[in-house]
């Protein structure tokens, strides 16, 4: 957080980057409430932004930030409250009523239609290629080529053309919805300073994002969601994150220091789970690596380094071309997920949407993989199937009160559903976890990695990817880091401080003894 | 986030309670539609009435059945129509050759059959179930007519317990409830309490997040279609009985209206979501809707075209009222 605060510092431009907004407000938003069926997602929110400016909008999950940002661009209505553009008030009855109003969004998700190329996703819009194009340059996508398939693109340069094709349509205020989240380091950069400079040419923007020291490089100031309601407006200045921490969670939780105790020492004894030389073009390239009973090995990578095809490998997904796995000395090939369960492995991918059944219930979510095999496929013992989701309930302490649709639950809490899973029944004996607090809050953040650690101290061997590597040395035994598809580097988390880890996942350790130690990994 | 607020209208009130039962509002729906036929005609709704319509709408319901149960996993059984034939067909004239008892048995083979070449295309070869099953249907009825021209001198003979089911009345009460009543129980049982029940929603809110969990999706299509065409084939005996005179086209008038009784009740043809309860009433109001028509004394074109807007209308205020938000 050190780099952090120097960045806050540097932003002060200004004599006071004080909370009443510099130029003229291009968006007053005030009293906005919205309601779900029994659930109330925006009790009373408001928002205020000035040209020129670059305003963080935080909270936990759950707070409201995603209801309210498709209020402000027109996906959904509110309730009650009214919106302001330029001092006028404005109904926002759709997405393309927001755009017309110099409102252009960026959603979590990207927003092209992968069956299309990516000029047909422009005309689609009507987005002009040439400004597509230069800012697709600008933010270091040197060659777009308009004839790709969207759905053929890795995710983080589906990301940045979002971007691009929302500057391309030049808003007055720019919305940026986890924009980052996928992206590798250098794009981020990339991404911050054209972000920044929009706002030095006068225009605004609304930016969301769950990394602090994004939101001090950029932001100007931060409005604060919590439960609803917006409860504070703070200009970024040098320790801001505590403070919006405070803010953001309301005094319910515990200080971040009584995470980093650890339960279990290193496990010991034969591994649980040994990879070997696995292969699969093109990304794996001879993969080995060991995993103990009791043993959290944290996996650090940058975007598409091999970690997902790993990962699908170990559920059963995908066949690897060559290689070994042994669970307990035994070898073994998955051809189905179901062959990998019943192994003892039990994935939780990188996509709640791929594991979600979003239309059912959380009851049914949580029971699922009780009843996948034939045998199961009479009748149910409903008291005891029961029983057991009240206890995975308890355990992960699931929000459900609308647990009727697992898609009506925020984010953090259908991820808990998609991990919870795994625990109705008996726990599995290697657990994979891909990234599993991508997009979520603070809070849950710190009661998944207490129970990975929980898990661990039960002999769960946890195979935990992650891509904020402030994770790694609070939930892992060791961490290997993977490059062009091999372990490139692997170490004690003690050790794993963020810049050596960020070294290794650009390949960048091999000539200082990374290797050696990556072959240690697997001994 | 929190619960809702203290007092909450009674609109809202009402529209929640329609969400989660939604049910009530195709009984009302059904009501209404009684209510207007006995207005137009004071009189007409009385036991015997009623007794037909139930009559009437079984077969539908049956059929519909499979409609229900395929498009909760975002599947559909457009061979249903022509397996019922089949079936019907088949014990008909199989019944002076082997004895009624053994040719309704026999009937049920193809309908298996059917059921098994859909649940291999769709589960195993990946062929999308609308194409599969047209396909599959098609090749049904086909051969179908190849069977007619070789026992075209054998004659037919509606099996008698087939007849006395169809038909028959005791105390004012159809004796096709004797099939139906268990029949439909047991659906609503297994769809709900059962693991194949509640793989047919999982496979259909989301296949990928089901195969995850370890089910393979192809087994439970497998079951699923061979499980529909033995409905549809016991849908097309008790239809034969009904009408007492098989022919080469018997169920299939039944077939598109048996996809409208399923997405009138409910089921969504995306998958996930729905349930037999719903199919059940929406058979009963297609039914009481055709006597309403026929009453209007229209001619044929205008009752078709009145018959398609109210299956539009009613999906469209349905899934208004149930998917809010």
């Amino acid at each position: 957080m050190g780099a952090m605060r120097e960045a806050a510092a540097t932003r002060q431009d200004g004599p006071e980057a004080a909370p009443a907004p510099a130029g003229p407000p291009i968006l007053d938003a005030a009293g906005v409430s919205r309601r779900f069926g029994a659930v109330v997602a925006l009790r009373d929110a408001s928002l205020r932004v000035a040209r020129g400016e670059v305003v963080a909008l935080m909270g936990a999950n759950g707070a409201g930030k995603s209801t309210f940002v498709k209020i402000l661009t027109g996906a959904l209505k509110p309730d009650t409250g009214r919106i302001r553009l330029a001092g006028r008030e404005v109904r926002l009855t759709s997405p393309a009523a927001a755009r017309r109003a110099g409102l252009v969004p960026v959603y979590q998700e990207p927003a092209l239609i992968p069956d299309l190329d990516v000029g047909d996703n422009l005309r689609l819009t009507r987005t002009p290629s040439g400004p597509f194009l230069h800012w697709a340059a600008e933010l270091g996508l040197g060659a777009v080529r308009l004839d790709a398939r969207a759905g053929a693109l890795p995710l983080a340069t589906l990301r940045v053309l979002d971007l691009a094709r929302a500057l391309a349509a030049e808003p007055d205020l720019l919305v940026l919805d986890e924009m980052t989240a996928a992206l590798p380091t250098d794009l981020v950069d990339r991404v911050l300073s054209v972000v920044r400079a929009q706002a030095d040419a006068g225009r605004a923007v609304i930016y969301i994002s769950h990394r602090f020291a994004e939101i001090a490089r950029l932001c100007d100031r931060a409005t604060i969601l919590r439960d609803g309601t917006t409860v504070g407006d703070l200009p970024i200045a040098p320790g801001v994150e505590e403070q919006a921490v405070e803010l953001m969670l309301g005094g319910r939780l515990s200080a971040p220091a009584a995470l980093a105790t650890r339960a279990s020492p290193a496990a010991s004894g034969p591994p649980r789970l040994r990879v070997r030389n696995l292969a699969a073009a093109p990304k794996l390239a001879g993969l080995s690596f060991d995993l103990r009973p009791g043993e959290v090995l944290g996996v650090v990578a940058l975007e598409g380094q091999g970690q997902d095809e790993l990962f699908e490998i170990l559920g059963g997904l995908r066949r690897p071309e060559a290689g070994r796995i042994e669970v307990d000395g035994r070898p073994r090939a998955f051809r189905h997920p179901a062959d990998a369960i019943a192994a003892g492995l039990a994935l939780v991918p990188g996509d709640r949407a791929d594991a979600l059944l979003s239309v059912r219930s959380v009851r049914e979510n949580l029971a699922l993989p009780a009843l996948a095999r034939p045998r199961a496929w009479g009748p149910i013992a409903m008291r005891r199937e029961a029983e057991a989701v009240s206890r995975t309930i308890a355990r992960l302490q699931i929000d459900t009160r609308a647990q009727g649709e697992a898609r009506r639950l925020s984010g953090g809490n259908q991820q808990k559903v998609t991990i919870g899973r795994w625990l109705t029944g008996a726990p599995p004996r290697i657990f994979l976890l891909l990234d599993p607090t991508r997009g979520i809050d603070v809070r849950t953040k710190r009661q998944i990695y207490a129970l990975v650690r929980d898990l661990a101290s039960e002999g769960v061997a946890v195979l935990f990817y992650t891509s904020e590597l402030p994770e790694v040395p609070q939930t892992c035994d060791r961490v290997i880091v993977l490059f062009g598809g091999r372990v490139v580097d692997a170490l004690p988390a003690a050790e794993a401080d963020e810049p050596r880890l960020m070294r290794a996942a650009y390949g960048l350790t091999e000539g200082e003894g990374g290797a050696d130690r990556a072959r240690e990994a697997a001994p | 986030m929190t619960a809702a607020a203290a007092s909450p209208s009674p609109l809202a009130r009402a529209a929640r309670l329609l969400r989660d039962n939604p049910v009530i509002a195709l009984l009302a729906l059904l009501l209404l539609l009684v209510g207007v036929l006995e207005i137009l005609r004071p009189g007409i709704v009385n036991e015997r009435w009623i007794g037909n319509t139930i009559r009437f709408a079984i077969p539908l319901a049956m059929l519909a059945a499979c409609q229900t149960l395929t498009m909760l996993t975002g599947g559909i059984d457009l061979s249903a129509g022509s397996v019922a034939t089949v079936a019907a067909f088949v014990a008909a004239t199989q019944a002076p050759l082997i004895g009624p008892e053994a040719a309704m048995l026999v009937a049920l083979g193809p309908a298996l059959l059917v059921g098994l070449a859909n649940g291999v295309g769709v589960g195993l070869c990946r062929v999308h179930p609308l194409i599969m099953t047209l396909a599959t249907g098609l090749i049904a009825v086909g051969a179908l007519q190849v069977y007619q021209r070789g026992v075209i001198a054998t004659g037919s003979a509606v099996p008698p317990l087939l007849g006395w089911l169809g038909t028959g009345r005791s105390w004012g009460v159809p004796h096709a409830l004797v099939l139906f009543v268990p029949f439909a129980a047991l659906l609503l049982w297994a769809e709900r309490r059962t693991g194949f029940g509640r793989l047919l929603y999982a496979v259909g809110a989301n296949e990928r997040a089901a195969r995850l969990a370890g089910v393979r999706v192809w087994g439970v299509h497998l079951a699923l279609y061979a499980l529909s065409g033995l409905i549809a084939g016991l849908a097309g005996l008790l239809y034969l009985g009904v009408i007492r005179a098989p022919s080469l086209s018997l169920a299939e008038p039944l077939l598109l209206p048996s996809v409208a009784a399923a997405v009138i009740g409910g089921t969504s043809i995306f998958g996930g979501r729905g349930g037999y309860a719903g199919t059940i009433v929406g058979a009963l109001i297609l039914t009481v809707l055709g006597t309403l028509l026929t009453m209007l004394q229209m001619p044929e074109g205008g009752r078709r075209i009145l018959f398609g807007l109210i299956i539009l209308v009613v999906t469209a205020a349905y899934l208004r009222l149930t998917d809010r938000g």
